[in-house]
């Protein structure tokens, strides 16, 4: 197999590595690969931070393992290589009827990525995550494919759902795809004045799927102000589709600055009007709204950006209203910022769901935003809250284990299924969670 | 009418893209190569997009032997029949340089073996009297070049041979094409350095099956490579025999 060492970053350009990867097109490729020279697997790189990077290590590029193995009818059970696509599944199966049973926020999320960090999309508070539909894992092992199911091998497979490829590469998986009435959704757009309301609302939603933009920079009255999506798929109606952009260059620093996004946001906010409205879109369209504009991360120029997102229990609303304050206080948020309601539902020892709500914010990389950050991370572990690993770039060892209850078992059973420690990525060396 | 394409050489990159594009718009696809595993992979991958037929059966450029069964599977088709020809091998200038024996091995995956496939199954074609022979030759067939003109030397004498079989085939209404693709993000290339204008092997799956649609008899794809190798073409070997490019 052949190795090309190249500089990588994840999807927030902050964390870069240098790595030599090797690229399999078939199974027996990354057979042999895992026999000989066993390395973390990467698909398409969406993790914000280093959790798809090995600095000066190997790794495994999956992307080109991309293939629909098997997909029965009568059940919608999927069997398909670890490096499809989320988006390519749901292109496939839409017009079938069938639809990706969770869907995260960009349709470039590979099917092993997904169960690596047990996504989570914009149904969770009902289907919860994304390992929760899974039936099967086929992980490839220096002596060869191993399958696991959640009865027969349930310690192996809950440490690798959610388990940020410490057991090693997925070949490939089963999900129950979800039956769908179509592939458009309707959606009910809302404006929320304020935060009470914007929980309020959440809290009765009873659509399939429900989201909250929210305006990070609005304060005082406004602080919570934003919208509400609610949505159901649906048929017969046709959207045209369009074509993505894609940003050429490097954005200049101010392109994101405090001015541009509060009179952005004002205008986003507006933009919905007052008595609300319900509109017909392309189901990738609300399912993957950034994906159209192809390295959209560009726009937060070189240095690039970060996410926070945690999770904080239901009854610890109020602290991460007081996140939100301290946020929008800041002047750092960027437009995008995400306010949604969790449900229980999570398939692994290290997933991040809890019940509860969850707040996603993009912040341009700065160094009063990752003070910011830290903060926002300290009163997450005060709320008893978690902090997202797919998104995370900055945290420290100390607060990520006592946000995961069920570390001890994971990394029990990680021990002994990588001894040797082949996949260990820059984000497991950063929060030091391999070691004892 | 449905179209049905028999894809040599169906484990390589290209072909794979290929195949799956041409399922997608409701092609069937008949997988012809070694790793039969990994074709049966791409076979269901195919039928999943909406190709009618997806089968897979062993073909080895290297022994001719194989080639009968795919014949007789080919003429029980029906609708129209194309056949895309992805089969190659590129063993680095320098490993044949340590070891000239791999010269032959070379002119057989990316010529003669193909050419006599596609001369056992031309009479077929023949009296069908339509489908599309594509067969995926290279820029670095259009001159020799310092870095692989053994390679080149096969490529080009596909080429040739394409453009003789056009010249017999066009009579009966089969059409031929000969694809120069320059370089290409296969797993071929992986880890080669300096590639000018890399293209990803969905464009070129994309461009093999509108050249097809259009009846295209040469096509270079990215675009970029017919200005490019026509310069390079019109260099006098007096000049070029000093250059490295």
């Amino acid at each position: 197999m052949t190795w090309k060492t190249s500089e990588y970053s994840g999807w927030g350009r902050v964390h870069t590595a240098n790595s030599a990867a090797a690229r399999p097109e078939r199974a027996t490729a990354l057979a042999a690969i895992v026999e000989k020279t066993p390395a973390p697997a990467v698909g398409m790189r969406r993790s914000y931070g280093d959790a798809c990077l090995n600095d000066g290590g190997r790794m495994i590029d999956m992307s080109r393992m991309d293939r629909v193995l098997n997909f029965d009818p009568e059940t919608g059970i999927l069997h398909v290589e670890a490096g499809a696509q989320i988006g390519q599944i749901l292109k496939i199966f839409a017009p079938k009827g069938w639809l990706p049973p969770v869907m995260p926020g960009t349709g470039f999320a590979t099917v092993g990525g997904a169960i690596a960090m047990d996504v989570h999309g914009k149904n969770h508070h009902g289907a919860g995550s994304f390992g929760v539909h899974i039936t099967e894992i086929t992980l490839m092992t220096p002596k060869g494919p191993k399958v696991l199911t959640p009865r027969k091998n349930a310690g192996l497979f809950k440490a690798t759902v959610g388990g940020l490829g410490q057991t090693g590469p997925i070949l490939s998986a089963r999900l129950q795809l979800l039956r769908a009435k179509g592939d458009v959704m309707i959606v009910t757009e809302r404006r929320v004045e304020a935060w009470d309301e914007f929980l309020a609302l959440l809290d009765a939603s009873d659509a399939t799927y429900t989201v909250g933009w929210i305006d990070a920079t609005a304060r005082g009255d406004q602080l919570g102000r934003g919208i509400l999506e609610e949505a159901e798929t649906g048929a017969g109606l046709v959207t045209a589709a369009k074509r993505g952009k894609r940003i050429p260059v490097d954005a200049p620093s101010f392109a994101l600055s405090p001015s541009v996004v509060r009179t952005f946001n004002a205008a986003y906010w507006r933009r919905v009007p007052d008595r609300g409205r319900t509109v017909v879109k392309p189901i990738d369209d609300f399912f993957f709204p950034l994906d159209k504009i192809h390295d959209w991360n560009r726009l937060y120029g070189k240095s690039g950006f970060h996410q926070f997102q945690c999770v904080v229990p239901i009854d610890a609303a109020d602290s991460l209203r007081a996140m939100l304050e301290r946020i929008a206080g800041s002047g750092l948020a960027s437009p995008l910022a995400v306010l949604k309601r969790m449900g229980p539902g999570r398939a692994g020892y290290m997933s991040f769901p809890m019940e509860g709500y969850t707040l996603a914010v993009d912040f341009p990389n700065k160094v009063a935003a990752t003070r910011l950050i830290s903060e926002l991370e300290a009163a997450t572990v005060e709320a008893k809250g978690r902090i997202y690993l797919a998104k995370d770039a900055l945290s420290g060892p100390d607060s990520v284990r006592g946000m995961y209850p069920e570390f001890a078992a994971w990394a029990k059973v990680v021990k002994s299924a990588d001894p040797g420690g082949h996949y260990i990525t820059d984000l497991v060396r950063r929060l030091n969670l391999r070691t004892a | 009418m449905s179209q049905t394409w028999i894809i040599l050489g169906a484990t390589s990159t290209i072909a794979r893209s290929f195949a799956r594009l041409a399922s997608g718009r409701g092609d069937g696809v008949l997988l012809a190569g070694r790793d039969i595993d990994d074709m049966a992979a791409t076979a269901s991958d195919c039928a999943a997009r909406g190709a009618p037929l997806a089968e897979v059966i062993a073909f080895d450029a290297r022994n001719a032997s194989s080639f009968k069964a795919i014949l007789d599977q080919a003429s029980g088709i029906e609708g129209t029949l194309s056949i895309a020809v992805f089969v190659g091998s590129m063993p680095t200038q320098d490993e044949i340089d340590a070891d000239p024996s791999l010269i032959s091995g070379t002119i057989v995956d990316n010529f003669t073996g193909p050419a006599e496939f596609l001369t056992m199954i031309a009479p077929l074609l023949e009296a069908r009297g339509n489908g599309t022979i594509a067969g995926i030759g290279s820029v670095a067939g259009d001159r020799g070049r310092l870095g692989n003109y053994v390679y080149g030397a096969a490529k080009a004498g596909f080429h040739t041979y394409l453009s003789g079989l056009r010249n017999r085939m066009g009579r009966k209404g089969v059409h031929v094409m000969t694809v120069k693709p320059g370089t290409v993000d296969t797993a071929m290339t992986w880890g080669m350095d300096k590639l000018p204008f890399l293209a990803q092997p969905e464009k070129i799956a994309a461009d093999i099956l509108r050249g097809a649609d259009r009846q295209k008899d040469t096509i270079y794809t990215p675009l970029i490579w017919w200005p490019v190798m026509t310069i390079i073409r019109l260099i006098p070997e007096r000049v070029f025999k000093k250059l490295k490019i």
